[in-house]
């Protein structure tokens, strides 16, 4: 939190294991992994015999650079919604990487730049690639850099990347590229020449959006749950009630009823 | 499938018109006949099934998916064919089904829904997509049909024209055409009513060339019609019409008939107007793009075509004729005709050098003037020295600069496309949007004033200070209802920028459209 938001992003900094057990106020709270980033949590909340889980955002696919998504069964679950239609079917990030790959050996020349935010979806792109084998150095735009430092002291794999700076930026040729989204139509971007630009994300997955965006590279990657992984997961948890925020609840909502499960959005 | 599924998904996300063109090139060269050429009628929207309509698909989902989800996944997506295609629960690899089979298949269907969920059922999500394109058209990956024609082109080393002249006479799959591309048989030959000729184009007029044209007889001078240059096809009391590319857009302009039994094919500029007195071209606007006027509109609205050429008579090919013999024709053709949309366009006489200038600075409602030489053929394309248009000068008017958003292509992360506006009392109010007329260096220099002057940001809209003054250049200014400031710009592009003037001494619009409006009275 600190690397991204500042060394004052809060007043008191406490640090809490997965599954250590905390009390305030008359609340047993535990952490566990939500699988959506490294460090990311659901939070449970306990009185009594009664559990609220919070799912945060969260995804039960395996993530090289994350921890692994903890199933916890609860009474009431809060859940996410970011993907929460039935057109959200996540297609296999491996496979999805391998564009940039495929991509990359029909137009050697061209330089990759891919549009992935710095925390979190930069490192798992990172990753993915050496899984397929990429081995050359990946460039990276200066917001990852910190980031990707402390995946790298977490033990990640991330093989060698460089930042791009005012040396390299107008000699790079048939390299990949990640930059927060913001920058690729930014001054920052213009620089690099031969482009081809993509952008990884779940959004991809509508191609109007992706055209919208100009995007030529659309990569299907992401950290959130999709409607698969949503309404299986409120399944396997067991919850009678669940609370539906943050994306698109009212489908989630739908289908909740029509499987006999009380719920409703939660509108912060 | 799966190739066309590939073709249609890369040109979706190509957007230089040259790679996409390549894209075309490339995948022509790879498939067999059959698929070229259902693929090229999908792409100028030439494929049609008799038997399915928008409702036959909508009743096959109806019965398979629920309606509550598929509904609101629809409104999110917005495109039908790609709801469709993400939100069918069945995964599935490829099973390599040819285009050709699905055609036939949906063609021959005796059920045709059951043939439709059986596809469905079959092939991957993105074949999915192609496969409801394929069926309902609506393709949205911008490639238009001049675009197709263009790689076509390319793709069998022959002109473009040669392909518009017979493209309205052959149907898919356009064997004889690929045939020809690939010398392989002959220029495919068309009924002859269906003929679309290519047109003949005008080079741009310098000025300097004037003594040559006053002092000779050799030149017929015409007013430049300010609408859109059309075909009219009649024969056995059928009438069609063509546009400048050669799309049939008959059904936009019913009101133009034209009673012909043998083939007749004549050159014009379409207009709306009354009494042959053309509206302005915003007008005319109106009408371009409705594919089934109203009766209100045929009536409030009525088009009319200004003739100055003749290219077929009696299903005679007389193009081979010098235009003042054509125009002889013409002439004696429209005194035997009366027609209520049809006018010949006249020739516009003048005794001297500064008459003709004189007649030039004055014409209302009118491009400019055509030049066009007596003894010329009527040749297709542009061919230098027989035909000139002569527009007239711009004008000019200095706006603000309030509003920019990022252009397309090579210029997508400059701030390219503008919004300028002038002083109404004390704000300002947008007049036009320009998106051309500087260089690449000014671009850059624009570019860097908008990021620094932002002082609003409405999705990827920037408002800027009301500070940078650029000098507008335009063809004629119009009277509008439309737009806020009542005055609306013809082809407004930026001539200069004027970073040593200062905002608050542009014009206010008041002035502005006592100045312009004045001809219009």
């Amino acid at each position: 939190m600190k690397i991204r938001y500042g060394e004052n992003c809060a007043k008191k900094f406490q640090i809490i294991k997965y599954g250590e057990r905390i009390y305030i106020d008359g609340i047993y709270i535990t952490l566990f992994p939500a699988g959506h980033i490294l460090g990311s949590a659901q939070v449970l909340l306990e009185k009594k015999d009664y559990k609220i889980l919070v799912t945060g955002d969260y995804k039960t696919t395996l993530d090289k650079t994350s921890q692994k998504f903890e199933l916890v069964k609860t009474n009431t679950l809060v859940t996410e919604a970011t993907f929460g239609l039935p057109i959200f079917c996540h297609p296999r990030p491996i496979e999805e990487t391998k564009k940039i790959i495929n991509s990359l050996k029909s137009k050697p020349h061209s330089n990759h730049l891919i549009g992935a935010y710095s925390l979190g979806k930069a490192q798992r792109i990172i990753s993915l690639l050496r899984e397929l084998g990429y081995s050359k150095q990946i460039y990276i735009h200066g917001s990852m850099t910190k980031i990707n430092n402390y995946y790298l002291s977490k033990k990640i794999n991330l093989g060698k990347y460089i930042q791009v700076d005012k040396n390299n930026i107008n000699s790079l040729k048939g390299e990949i590229i990640l930059a927060p989204p913001s920058a690729l139509k930014d001054i920052w971007s213009r620089k690099i020449s031969n482009k081809i630009i993509g952008m990884a994300s779940g959004w991809m997955n509508v191609k109007q959006r992706a055209k919208q965006k100009l995007i030529e590279l659309p990569i299907i990657i992401s950290d959130h749950a999709d409607w698969n992984e949503l309404t299986k997961t409120i399944l396997d948890t067991e919850a009678e009630k669940v609370l539906i925020t943050h994306g698109q609840e009212e489908c989630l909502k739908y289908w909740c009823k029509k499987n006999g499960i009380d719920a409703e959005a939660l509108n912060p | 499938m799966i190739h066309l599924t590939k073709l249609l998904e890369s040109l979706t996300f190509t957007y230089s018109t040259n790679s996409k063109i390549e894209l075309l090139v490339e995948y022509l060269k790879k498939r067999n006949i059959e698929e070229k050429g259902y693929t090229i009628a999908l792409l100028t929207g030439n494929l049609s099934f008799k038997n399915i309509k928008k409702s036959t698909l909508l009743n096959v989902l109806k019965k398979e998916l629920d309606n509550y989800l598929f509904e609101q996944s629809y409104d999110y997506v917005g495109d039908l064919a790609e709801t469709v295609a993400l939100i069918w629960p069945k995964k599935n690899i490829s099973k390599k089904i040819s285009l050709h089979k699905i055609i036939l298949d949906l063609r021959n269907s005796i059920d045709v829904e059951h043939t439709i969920l059986e596809y469905l059922n079959n092939l991957t999500s993105q074949e999915r997509w192609a496969f409801i394109k394929l069926i309902l058209g609506g393709l949205r990956v911008g490639f238009s049909s001049n675009l197709v024609k263009k790689s076509l082109a390319i793709y069998g080393n022959k002109k473009i024209n040669e392909i518009e002249n017979i493209w309205n006479g052959i149907s898919p799959p356009y064997q004889s055409l690929f045939l020809w591309l690939e010398d392989k048989g002959n220029y495919p030959s068309i009924e002859i009513s269906k003929t679309f000729s290519s047109f003949m184009l005008a080079s741009s007029f310098d000025t300097k060339q004037i003594i040559n044209i006053k002092e000779t007889d050799e030149y017929f001078f015409e007013y430049k019609w300010d609408g859109i240059r059309v075909q009219i096809v009649a024969y056995e009391g059928k009438t069609i019409v063509y546009s400048r590319s050669g799309e049939n857009i008959t059904n936009s302009f019913p009101d133009i008939k034209v009673n012909s039994s043998k083939l007749l094919v004549l050159d014009g500029e379409l207009l709306v107007g009354k009494n042959f007195l053309p509206f302005t071209f915003n007008h005319l606007q109106k009408r371009i793009n409705k594919k089934k006027p109203s009766a209100a509109q045929l009536l409030a609205l009525p088009a009319f075509v200004k003739v100055y050429d003749i290219l077929y008579l009696n299903g005679e090919d007389i193009r081979n004729k010098k235009l003042y013999e054509r125009r002889k024709i013409l002439e004696n053709w429209f005194s035997i005709n009366k027609n209520y949309n049809l006018d010949i366009s006249k020739l516009v006489k003048f005794y001297s050098k500064k008459k003709l200038e004189n007649l030039y600075k004055k014409l209302p409602f009118i491009e400019g003037l055509m030049i066009k030489k007596k003894s010329s053929q009527y040749i297709s394309g542009r061919k230098k020295g027989y035909w000139y248009k002569w527009k007239k000068d711009p004008k000019y008017l200095d706006a603000i600069l309030m509003y920019a958003q990022r252009g397309h292509g090579k210029r997508s992360s400059f701030y390219s496309d503008y919004t300028l506006g002038v002083w109404s009392e004390n704000t300002v109010i947008p007049i036009a949007k320009a998106y051309t007329g500087y260089t690449d260096n000014e671009l850059n220099k624009i570019d860097r004033f908008i990021r620094k002057n932002t002082i609003a940001k409405f999705g990827p809209v920037r408002e800027v200070k009301k500070e940078l003054v650029v000098e507008l250049a335009f063809d004629d200014a119009q009277k509008s209802v439309r737009h806020k400031s009542g005055i609306a710009l013809r082809f407004p592009r930026i001539s200069k920028i004027r970073w040593d003037k200062p905002a608050s001494e542009v014009m206010n619009l008041e002035q502005i459209k006592k100045d312009l409006l004045i001809t219009l009275n």
